[in-house]
């Protein structure tokens, strides 16, 4: 299972700060991630989203591992 | 020495308690960097702030750029205090203390903490307006959360 965590826009678009979901052995990457998070909640685009696996920036070819947190980080406006 | 150089809070921030983190015998100059909540952008009337954080990362992030700073200008000392939760106009956001022998550092080192800190930092800001609110998101590049090398500027 992998935990993700949801801020700021996205969190009130999806309605939860987390999602918990079941890798069920398949191997997925950030890319796979996102693309299964717009279609399931409609998005309309993760263009601009970073992603941090367990605290750190990850790219897009990134493997996700079981017990990971995968943080999706809308541009940030700190300050 | 076990006071935190980086903070996420809640409540009002006190500058001094900011200042006295990186105060030392061998600093010979602070600079501050305080950033307040603003009325008006662009012409449009914001009623208040509401700030969101991953405060985990938000804290390694903070840790980084104090890494960066201690590459670029190894004399420079670092504080920052960010608040979260809802913030009313002039209320101060952020607060960066640096410390070092010469004022230049501590000048040039300050600037280079507070534009990271929009680079990376999982923070975010909503604008509560008369007529709406909006998550304000200041990044169109994505490369400046992966390395140190883009330094662009924006409004806010």
């Amino acid at each position: 299972m992998i935990t993700i965590l949801l801020f700021a826009n996205l969190q009130e678009e999806i309605g939860t700060n987390q999602l918990n979901i079941n890798l069920d052995n398949k191997e997925l990457n950030v890319l796979h991630i996102k693309e299964w998070l717009k279609k399931t909640y409609h998005l309309q685009s993760l263009n601009q989203v970073m992603i941090a696996i367990n605290e750190c920036y990850a790219t897009d070819d990134v493997v996700v591992s079981d017990g990971d947190t995968i943080a999706f980080i809308p541009p940030v406006s700190g300050g | 020495m076990n006071e935190l150089l980086f903070e996420i809070v809640n409540t009002t921030i006190s500058i001094e308690t900011v200042i006295n983190k990186v105060l030392r015998r061998d600093s010979g100059a602070i600079t501050t960097f305080i950033g307040t909540v603003r009325e008006f952008t662009n012409g449009k009337k914001t009623l208040y702030l509401e700030y969101q954080s991953y405060e985990t990362m938000a804290i390694k992030m903070f840790n980084q750029i104090r890494n960066e700073i201690n590459t670029k200008w190894p004399d420079a000392k670092i504080a920052i205090t960010h608040r979260i939760g809802r913030l009313e106009i002039t209320d101060l956001a952020v607060v960066i203390a640096v410390s070092s022998p010469h004022r230049k550092a501590a000048y040039e080192a300050n600037k280079y903490a507070i534009e990271r800190i929009k680079q990376i930092v999982p923070i975010w800001k909503k604008e509560v307006w008369e007529d709406g609110t909006m998550w304000i998101g200041d990044q169109i590049e994505i490369n400046p959360y992966l390395d140190g090398r883009n330094e662009g500027e924006d409004t806010n």
